[in-house]
């Protein structure tokens, strides 16, 4: 177990930067989700923890020490595939086995760790087969069986459930939640899924175009998200950002029309403003004054929500798309015009040219 | 899920497989039956009749001394080209396979070889080795080895071996990269994690898993040296010095066109044939199991 600490990490190949200098400090133990479109480089900068990828600026320690020029097998580290990368020659039991054997670990040794690791994954009735003859599932914990069993500083984590179903996607990602508790080992995990992000992390850092935008807790992440592409990527469906300015007690659209947004919200900004509304933070007006109305186009029943899809009312031409998540049971068709409240202290307030949170 | 092919007209496939058949039937088939039923005869000195004389082709072959030994030969030709064919093709698809710049110059380089005639990379080897005028020979003498493949059955033999493996090597190593481009990047990348060394990734990961290319390879390889290598004996050694290079097919050649003694011929012929069948089923049945596909 150890602390994994990167200093302004950056990667080029060429000429080309991919990673524009990352910074992070993970605590011994704890579960670290890196998150981000494909191509924002996160696998990059997990492969450069492994090892894999040469570091080209910046310094990477791994329990204190700086690994930037090691081998992967003298960091320590354990990784998990994508692609499970399981050997297809050996047996399952050969497959976990095989990193201690090269250890030099006594036979006895051998056998007691693997079993312990395939009892703990469930693994018992297969050790015997080839990795041809299992399931995704139980390949997915051959894997991690692979990765335990060398009780290593961290483990790494590449798009593991990817290739998996939606269903076994849920029940593994709660078997990897449920392993790295009860080993506490400190662990990197790269997705593109936010679901997964947000139930795994201990801490997420969310990465666009070989930055890390940013780097906090899941609900921080989404009640306090730091640019306008973090606001975007993390919740589902995605945040309502609407261009505009501030105006007196409200916020004038640029594509016409106004939200009386209360005041305190928006106080003291006179640029051009991007103003972010989550679709579950908004609320059917009732009997209070709406602060807006919504014109309908597309409702989506989802049975628990019903996702209305329309335009601000008022807003002229091709106004910004808009989303509201009401409750189930509101009954609402194309063509409504919904009186909207935003429920107090959810709305989010960027600068329309930075992107940054203010 | 196996996929079919489904045809409407009950004729097309058959059709579709004529061309093929009529090529196997006519240059296979026919010409292993007539030598099948010439093995059994006896032509008279002039040509002009032969008398059947069921097995005594055989008979006499496997009492004559020469021929026992041309099978000591082949096998010593066949085991070497194929060892040395095979194990440098598969330390320059090793090799290829890591280079990042000029790909695609060194495979070109590496796989022309495979464009040259037997006959013609035999008469260059021939050329190169030559005692008086070879261009090596000169600076193996120079090198102070009594370099004499016109006389020394080994030096011959050595030649001919070296010869015929180069001109595989291309095939071989065209396969051998195949096969390691496509093994999957991130297993080798685990077995760099659990700690495996580049020697111990090879022997433990890479090498069994080409293991289906290597046994193809094999079969191939030892058709090869029996079979497709005439072209470089004929023109490097015509069978010797002595009978050291006269591999069976060989033979089979010297005796039937030179020696005139068809029924002989025919009768190796048939026996080569029986050969490559049983080498080519006790692989199959043998090492195949071996194999992790």
């Amino acid at each position: 177990m150890a602390t994994i600490s990167l200093r302004d990490v950056r990667k080029n190949y060429g000429n080309t930067e991919v990673i524009h200098g990352v910074s992070l400090d993970v605590a011994d133990g704890e579960f670290i989700v890196i998150v981000g479109p494909s191509g924002c480089g996160k696998s990059t900068l997990l492969r450069m923890v492994a090892g894999l990828e040469r570091i080209t600026g910046g310094t990477i320690e791994i329990g204190g020490r700086v690994v930037n020029e090691l081998e992967p097998r003298e960091r320590d580290i354990a990784m998990v595939f994508q692609n499970y990368a399981l050997y297809p020659h050996m047996s399952v039991f050969d497959n976990m086995a095989y990193g201690l054997k090269i250890a030099g670990k006594s036979k006895a040794e051998i056998r007691e760790r693997v079993d312990k690791a395939a009892t703990m994954l469930q693994l018992e009735p297969y050790l015997a087969r080839k990795p041809r003859a299992l399931s995704g599932g139980q390949r997915q914990r051959v894997a991690m069986g692979r990765a335990l069993v060398r009780d290593p500083s961290a483990f790494l984590f590449d798009e593991p459930l990817s290739n998996l179903d939606a269903k076994l996607r849920v029940q593994m990602r709660l078997e990897i939640k449920q392993m790295q508790q009860s080993v506490g080992t400190t662990s990197l995990y790269v997705t593109h899924d936010q679901v997964e992000a947000m139930t795994l992390a201990d801490r997420l850092v969310v990465m666009n175009a070989g930055v890390a935008e940013q780097i906090d807790t899941p609900m921080e992440v989404y009640r306090k998200p730091a640019t306008t592409f973090v606001a975007g990527f993390i919740g589902s469906p995605a945040m309502n950002m609407l261009r505009g300015a501030a105006n007196g007690t409200g916020f004038a659209l640029d594509g016409g029309g106004r939200i009386a947004v209360r005041a305190d919200e928006l106080a003291g900004h006179d640029r051009p403003l991007l103003l972010g509304v989550r679709p579950e933070h908004l609320v059917l007006a009732g009997d209070r004054d709406p602060e807006f109305e919504l014109s309908v186009i597309a409702v989506e029943t989802l049975g628990a929500d019903t996702l209305a899809h329309g335009r601000l009312a008022g807003a002229n031409g091709t106004g910004d798309a808009f989303v509201a998540r009401l409750p189930g049971s509101a009954r609402v068709s194309a063509g409504d015009r919904l009186p909207l409240v935003i429920e107090p202290g959810t709305a989010h307030v960027f600068d329309a040219e930075s992107g940054q949170r203010l | 899920m196996e996929k079919r092919v489904t045809f409407d007209n009950r004729l097309l496939p058959y059709l579709l497989l004529t061309p093929q058949l009529l090529v196997t039937i006519v240059f296979f088939f026919w010409p292993a039956a007539q030598a099948l039923y010439q093995s059994l005869l006896l032509p008279d000195p002039f040509g002009l009749g032969a008398r059947f004389v069921w097995f005594s082709n055989f008979e006499y072959l496997f009492g004559d001394s020469y021929y026992l030994q041309s099978f000591i030969t082949t096998a010593v030709f066949s085991f070497f080209v194929t060892l040395a064919s095979m194990s440098f093709a598969l330390l320059f698809a090793v090799l290829a396979d890591q280079v990042i710049k000029g790909e695609g110059a060194y495979k070109t380089l590496l796989i022309w070889p495979y464009a040259v005639a037997p006959a013609v990379a035999g008469v260059m080897w021939l050329f190169m080795f030559q005692p008086s005028i070879g261009v090596l020979a000169f600076y193996m003498k120079k090198a102070g080895i009594h370099w004499d493949p016109l006389l020394n059955g080994t030096h011959a033999m050595t030649l001919v071996v070296a010869a015929a493996a180069w001109k595989q090597i291309s095939y071989n190593f065209l396969f051998f990269l195949a096969g390691l481009q496509a093994i999957p990047k991130s297993l080798i990348e685990a077995a760099a994690i659990d700690g495996a060394g580049r020697w111990h990734r090879f022997r433990t990961i890479i090498f069994p898993l080409l293991s289906p290319t290597t046994f193809f390879l094999l079969v191939v390889n030892i058709v090869y040296a029996f079979f497709e290598t005439f072209g470089i004996i004929h023109t490097m050694t015509l069978g010797g010095p002595g009978q050291s290079t006269t591999i069976l097919v060989y033979k089979v050649y010297a005796d039937g066109f030179v020696g005139q003694d068809l029924g002989s011929s025919a009768a190796q012929s048939v026996i080569l044939m029986v050969v490559v069948g049983l080498l080519t089923v006790i692989q199959f049945r043998y090492i195949e199991r071996r194999v992790h596909y």
